[in-house]
């Protein structure tokens, strides 16, 4: 029985940030927290990807890509990641019984398909969820799965079937630990916090790409509005209600990640001694509730109430308002200097 | 969003863990909170698992007419589409298309029909002799 000592499960909003958090204060740096991760992670975005479908539905995202916010944020730090991939099942099995040999709890991408531990509704073919592997006994691998209240335990043939679940985004037993994290340093992460406000901004308000950040959501409502003509009501119900887990499912929660980002300008004004942020943090707020509310006009939809075109057009100019407040709140945080 | 805002509804999650949200408490400042659920998301992953069920009934109809194969069957109900299975089995994804059609699917051979088992985690026997109004699985 191999089991890593000193190891805390943390449970997170979002699996990546979880992994990253629980990782990086295993390895020393015991001021980290989910939202100063997400936000040197550059996490918060918005894409909508026309003619692409996911489930049966429009492909949208409230995140940056899978693998981004973990890589980001180390580099922000000076510490360097170690990342696997593996075609062959029994040497990715083997490299990972050495790392926990060695004391090293390791990160994971799987599949939820076939997770043993996640209830059935929550199982379908998603493949960036991210677990932490940190220790073996005779029934298995101990895993702390952020989104998780307490920690689970896969047996080995569970934890390679979800290593090497297949479709879009396949893990392929990919697995990754930081190496050489150096002691926190405060004047670096003050730059880093820095630096990582203007970037997110960037995203946000300066990609002349009309379905990328803030003008994103304008794009969306666009498509909201002629939903109901172009592919009938059943459709745009179900469109609808894809939006919504999008928006608010567990790991990506896109309401749940502007709180999560408001959260981070409230601990970046305490870093930078910058109260303009404070301002700011409220406007992302502000946001997140837009979002929820928005959720909320869309079920009214997709369970029958309201299914009339004036209510695709509320939820629409829903949509807009918040474009129009996200662009003018990273406009303001770009131009900043700190 | 304020932390008496915060929905503790019931959820599919009952039994399995609590989510984490974040919100703000009675002085303005963000904090953790654990949160069972929320109605809207419920409903919207009600609605989701509903249109699975429908396309696997649909699936059902389609075999008893004589329209497709089993494989199409089993990719609905795994939730699959043409893109994942091809994945799943290593068959390019015209073939797997092909497969959907009974008469192609007839003449698969033994190891073919293995390997889609495998992906379903069925037998052999119970891919080939589903015929539409077995009682599902």
């Amino acid at each position: 029985m191999e089991l890593i000592k000193n190891f805390d499960h943390i449970q997170t909003a979002h699996c990546e940030n979880g992994v990253a958090v629980s990782l990086l204060k295993f390895h020393g740096l015991d001021f980290m927290t989910e939202p100063l991760v997400f936000g040197l992670g550059v996490g918060l975005f918005y894409i909508h990807i026309p003619f692409m479908k996911i489930n049966n539905g429009p492909a949208i995202s409230f995140r940056t890509i899978p693998g981004e916010i973990f890589r980001r944020s180390s580099k922000a730090l000076g510490i360097k990641i170690t990342r696997k991939k593996f075609s062959n099942p029994i040497v990715a099995r083997d490299f990972l019984n050495a790392k926990l040999a060695e004391g090293v709890p390791v990160g994971c991408q799987v599949g939820v398909f076939h997770l043993a531990y996640f209830p059935k509704e929550y199982r379908f073919h998603f493949n960036a969820h991210n677990i932490i592997v940190y220790g073996k006994k005779e029934g298995g691998y101990l895993i702390s799965d952020p989104v998780m209240e307490t920690v689970t335990v896969l047996s080995e043939d569970q934890l390679e079937d979800v290593r090497f679940a297949r479709g879009p985004l396949a893990p392929k037993g990919h697995l990754y630990f930081p190496e050489n994290v150096p002691p926190p340093d405060n004047n670096q992460l003050r730059k880093a916090v820095a630096v990582a406000l203007k970037k997110n901004a960037w995203w946000m308000s300066q990609v002349p790409v009309p379905f990328i950040g803030s003008s994103g959501f304008k794009f969306t409502a666009n498509y909201i509005r002629k939903w109901p003509r172009k592919i009938g009501l059943k459709n745009s119900s179900l469109f609808l209600g894809q939006i919504v887990r999008m928006q608010e499912e567990i790991g990506t929660g896109g309401g749940g990640f502007r709180f999560i980002y408001a959260a981070f300008l409230e601990k970046a004004a305490e870093i930078l001694q910058d109260d303009r942020l404070i301002a700011l943090s409220e406007k992302i707020t502000l946001s997140g509730d837009l979002l929820r509310s928005s959720a909320v006009n869309m079920a009214a939809v997709y369970k029958g109430r309201n299914t009339e075109q004036k209510y695709f057009d509320e939820i629409a100019d829903g949509f807009d308002e918040i474009a129009a407040l996200e662009k003018e709140t990273f406009l303001k945080l770009y131009k900043m200097k700190f | 969003m304020k932390k008496k805002d915060l929905p503790q509804d019931e959820s599919k999650l009952s039994d399995f863990t609590r989510e984490i949200l974040y919100v703000k408490d009675e002085n303005g400042k963000y904090q953790k909170e654990l949160s069972s659920g929320w109605d809207v998301k419920s409903d919207a992953l009600k609605f989701a698992w509903d249109e699975v069920e429908r396309r696997v009934e649909d699936a059902k109809k389609e075999i008893l007419a004589g329209r497709k194969s089993p494989v199409f069957y089993f990719m609905e109900l795994n939730l699959m589409d043409i893109q994942t299975l091809s994945s799943y089995t290593g068959f390019w994804g015209f073939s797997v298309k092909r497969h959907l059609k009974p008469f192609f699917f007839r003449r698969l051979g033994t190891k073919k029909l293995e390997i889609y088992a495998r992906v379903f985690k069925i037998t052999v026997d119970e891919l080939i002799r589903f015929n539409g109004i077995n009682k599902k699985l």
